[in-house]
């Protein structure tokens, strides 16, 4: 008997709180939730992974060129991303998810995940945007980009060689941040039974289930050990994020 | 820049009832004895200031010269008594004024002292200014702290300090914003403020550097004519020997955290008695004179955290000797009336010895420093003297 | 234009004709244009090949500016700038860049002045990769440390990043890039500002020295007027974007007719206690007018001490005043030479 297991139920096991045979204890359904946390990292980290990547390459793209061109560019594409910035996140994650809805049974996994961080990209990536902007700002009146352009640089080399360089370190640190949250909203929708539904896991569900009436004391176990995962997974996207823009830096070599 | 230099003359009287506790004796307003300071940073501890005495009397103008790392800023912080600690620390000295130790007091009482008595003039009036108060607001403030003045009287007070110092249509412009004047204006409004509560002693901190040439006169001139009329002791901290070549009377060089040559003024342009002051008096383009090559100082100030053994300059001086590598660094000693240097070589030095011989040349300084390294060198210029000040660690 | 003697032989290599920068100034919501801030109105002069002129000026005389405008990283509001005859600002594309390889620019803080994520191989070597025909690629390295020891750095530290060097040393880095290409002009802006009093004469020397082996001509702008006057062979003197007077070094420090000149050179503070009573000040009154506002006919009559109702209405023209003895070109009614510095 494959106790272990993520697809076996045993009722008569159900909410047994943390046993040899079950380290994190089990859940309603008598699932592992052990097991259970470990495949929901799956979608919960690709969610994250996904969203923030849109964010940071289509936020970052636009934030270049409305810095380096500046004009009307800057604020034209300026004003659409403060249109997306007033759409809550929350709010409008619901809306699109609610219109265009995850069947539970049919929908690929990777569809689903792909639609919940397409969600958080499309509403997000005007932070970035942003960011990149001021850096871009920030970078080019420095004397090595006007030198860059007295030698008869190309704009694609100035922007790549000089300004992106240094424009990236604030927006590693906050991507990584945003990761974060990013993950902490696909958990968030999912509890509402928005994101990604069951069968597929993630914590967002994990936690979903066990924030029942009367869950919480009765089973504590099945929403502490989701919940851990999720923030120290958090944390470590943090610390990378601080770790990568030292590495990335050459004063700190 | 006419200036009566005035050392040990009859005090002054009025002033001294204003100051209450403070009476000078003899006009020696302020000692410093061995003052030593440290910077504890995550590069290591960073010596930078190694040693440094030197005296003030009314209405005295004392230049302290030196570059970057040469804890010229830090010596000027540590009177005042405005050094961040942590990073900084006050390892050993006396700072005397008016005859009392005044780095042993309280911080309440170390309040008392800096503003009424000794005051400070910084580089960048844009970032010393508050940018949100008024000039107004700001120089009342002074009043309102210190002498406990109603906000109209010391707003009153503050617009006759405007006057004072030259400020055009004071009365209209007591309201107005740091920002919404000129660079010359604004340093106009920090002496202003610095000179308040009438202090004994004035600090100015590079205080024309970042001014134009013309501006700079005007406010030379303005400091000029204070101290005379007060009759403050000026330390007046630059790098700029044509500025102090017009308005010092003793000048104090550093270099490296210590001071290396202590002289009047005349002397030490006359005969320099330190290679350093030397080295630096010939390397200067002069405006009224177009010559060849200049003659420059080779290699860098060294960094503060690994300072050369032996006396500091001896990587860069033409005339080291083994004596100047190995032994201790020479102490500040009498080489004159009045004179003092840091050199086992001075008397050589001041009296053009064929004795004293050319060592190294710059090029060879050059060379040296370039494949070698021999020496840890200061990785920032005048940044890193600046983030020191400002409490960070040397680059 | 008067001729300087040392000029009449040799030929010109840049000359500026009548250049103007306006920067508008916006205001309000729909961000119109309110006025303008004339930040060069009308600079005209010549570059000989291996001279050197110095262009100095207080802040907001337009120097910085006008350094910009010759490289062509600020386009002009009006003005012509001929290079070796070749008109610079009607030059496009790869016409332009291939005019990039002649002149060439040193800029003033050695932090800001290069890129602190590429080592100072990849910086010194940057214009061979953009200009791919100067050396063949296997050659670059090479070169690059010709470069490095040509400005008195040690080519081993190629691989090292500029925070490793000091302000000094980052200064050479900037002139090694900018001698790369061979130019035959180098603007100098401010070069040796930023840098502590004993480490100027290094690259001061330094500027020289390549001016003799490489046979540079220099436009070097700077507000110390010692420094300037050690290097230049010919200095300009300007204010509030125009030049108000030029000539030989000798004439400007020696005989300067123009009153603002002799303003500045008395507010130099000189290295020497003896002349504290002796020299003359001039100390001039009030600020320098905002060059959104400046003042009509003459521009600085607001702060000059020989002012009179002419000035305010007329504006005297840059022309050659002759002063008995060797006349040069100044813009002032009633220009007298007057000795300032001994």
């Amino acid at each position: 008997m494959d106790l272990g297991s993520v697809d076996h139920v045993f009722p008569h096991y159900g909410r047994v709180p943390p046993v040899v045979h079950a380290w994190f204890g089990r859940d309603n359904q008598g699932y592992d939730v052990y097991a259970r946390t470990v495949y929901g990292a799956r979608a919960s980290i690709l969610v994250g992974v996904f969203a923030t990547l849109f964010v940071a390459v289509l936020g970052s793209f636009v934030g270049i060129i409305a810095g380096y061109r500046a004009g009307w560019m800057d604020s034209v594409l300026s004003r659409i991303g403060e249109v997306f910035l007033g759409i809550p996140l929350l709010l409008g994650g619901i809306l699109f998810l609610y219109i265009f809805p995850n069947d539970p049974l049919t929908t690929p996994f990777l569809v689903q995940v792909g639609k919940v961080a397409l969600v958080l990209g499309v509403l997000g990536w005007p932070l970035i945007m942003r960011l990149m902007r001021g850096s871009v700002l920030q970078v080019k009146p420095n004397d090595y980009v006007q030198a860059a352009r007295a030698l008869g640089a190309s704009p694609t080399r100035i922007i790549s060689s000089h300004i992106l360089p240094n424009s990236l370190a604030s927006v590693i640190v906050v991507s990584t941040i945003n990761l974060g949250v990013y993950i902490s909203v696909e958990a968030t929708l999912s509890f509402l039974g928005i994101g990604l539904q069951p069968p597929a896991i993630s914590w967002g569900i994990q936690i979903s289930e066990a924030s029942g009436i009367g869950m919480i004391r009765a089973a504590p176990h099945m929403l502490f050990f989701p919940s851990v995962a999720l923030s120290l997974t958090v944390l470590a996207f943090i610390m990378m994020g601080d770790v990568v823009r030292d590495a990335l830096d050459p004063r700190m070599r | 820049m006419t200036l009566s230099a005035g050392t040990g003359g009859a005090p002054n009287v009025e002033l001294l009832d204003t100051r209450g506790v403070w009476k000078s004796v003899d006009g020696l307003l302020l000692e410093v004895d061995q003052l030593q300071v440290e910077f504890r940073t995550r590069d290591g501890v960073a010596k930078a200031i190694n040693g440094v005495s030197f005296d003030l009397h009314e209405g005295e103008t004392l230049a302290v010269l030196g570059e970057s790392g040469s804890g010229k800023s830090v010596t000027a912080q540590a009177i005042m008594g405005i050094l961040d600690s942590p990073p900084a620390f006050i390892t050993g000295g006396e700072v005397r004024y008016c005859g009392q130790d005044i780095l042993k007091l309280s911080e309440d009482e170390r309040r008392r002292v800096r503003g009424p008595e000794i005051s400070m003039v910084f580089q960048d009036a844009l970032s010393a200014l508050n940018p949100v108060f008024s000039v107004g607001w700001q120089i009342a403030e002074m009043f309102r702290k210190h002498r406990g003045m109603n906000k109209s009287d010391a707003q009153a007070q503050a617009i006759r300090l405007m006057e004072r110092v030259q400020i055009p249509g004071a009365a209209q412009r007591v309201k107005a914003y740091p920002h919404q004047f000129s660079g010359g204006m604004r340093q106009r409004i920090m002496i202003a403020m610095a000179i308040a509560l009438d202090p004994a002693v004035l600090i100015a901190d590079e205080p024309t550097t970042a001014l134009d040439v013309t501006v700079q006169a005007q406010i030379m001139q303005l400091l000029a004519d204070l101290q005379q009329e007060r009759r403050m002791g000026l330390i007046l901290i630059t790098h700029d020997l044509g500025v102090v070549a017009d308005v010092a009377d003793r000048i104090a060089v550093m270099y490296a955290g210590r001071i290396v040559e202590q002289a009047d003024a005349f002397e030490l342009y006359a005969e320099p008695a330190h290679p350093y002051t030397k080295g630096l008096l010939d390397s200067i383009p002069r405006l009224d004179q177009k010559g060849e090559t200049l003659s420059a100082i080779g290699g860098l100030p060294p960094s503060l955290t690994n300072i050369p053994a032996g006396c500091p300059f001896n990587p860069r001086c033409h005339y080291a000797q083994d004596i100047c590598r190995i032994d201790p660094p020479p102490p500040l000693r009498e080489v004159g009336r009045h004179r003092f240097a840091a050199c086992h070589f001075s008397e050589l030095l001041l009296t053009h010895s064929p004795e004293l011989a050319v060592t190294q040349t710059t090029e060879e300084v050059e060379a040296h420093l370039e494949l070698g390294l021999d020496y840890p060198v200061a990785a920032g210029g005048l940044d890193h003297d600046q983030d020191m000040e400002r409490g960070g660690e040397p680059r | 234009m008067s001729q300087p003697l040392a000029s009449i032989t040799q030929e010109v290599v840049l000359k500026a004709e009548n250049l103007v920068k306006h920067y508008p100034i916006k205001a309000g919501v729909l961000r119109r244009t309110v006025g303008h801030v004339n930040a060069v109105d009308g600079v005209s002069f010549e570059l000989y090949k291996g001279e050197t002129l110095g262009i100095v000026g207080e802040s907001g005389c337009g120097k910085s500016t006008l350094g910009r405008m010759l490289m062509r990283l600020e386009e002009p509001t009006a003005g012509k700038l001929t290079f070796d005859g070749v008109d610079v600002y009607s030059q496009k594309g790869a016409d332009m860049r291939r005019l990039r390889r002649d002149i060439q620019i040193v800029f003033q803080d050695p932090y800001t002045s290069l890129n602190p994520r590429m080592t100072v191989g990849d910086i010194v070597g940057e214009p061979f990769d953009i200009h791919t025909d100067v050396v063949p690629k296997g050659g670059r390295r090479q070169r690059v440390q010709e470069l490095l020891e040509l400005v008195g750095l040690n080519p081993e530290h190629i691989n090292r990043y500029p925070h490793q060097f000091s302000g000094g040393q980052r200064q050479r880095i900037g002139i090694a890039r900018g001698v790369a290409l061979n130019p035959k002009v180098i603007i100098c802006d401010e070069p040796v500002s930023a840098l502590d009093v004993s480490v100027q004469a290094q690259v001061v020397n330094l500027l020289k020295d390549l001016q003799d082996r490489l046979g540079l001509a220099y436009v070097f702008i700077a507000h110390d007027l010692s420094v300037v006057r050690h290097i230049s062979d010919r200095v300009g003197v300007m204010y509030l974007g125009k030049i108000v007077e030029i000539g030989d070094e000798d004439q400007i420090y020696g005989r300067p007719t123009h009153p603002y000149t002799q303003a500045l050179l008395s507010a130099v503070p000189m290295p020497d206690p003896t002349l504290r009573d002796v020299r003359e000040q001039i100390v001039l009154t009030g600020d320098v007018p905002s060059p959104a506002n400046p003042p009509s006919g003459c521009r600085f009559h607001t702060r000059c001490w020989m002012a009179q109702e002419i000035c305010s209405v007329e504006e005297p023209l840059l022309v050659e005043r002759p002063d008995g003895q060797s006349e040069h070109d100044s813009a002032c009614h009633f220009a007298e030479p007057r000795v300032i510095v001994a």
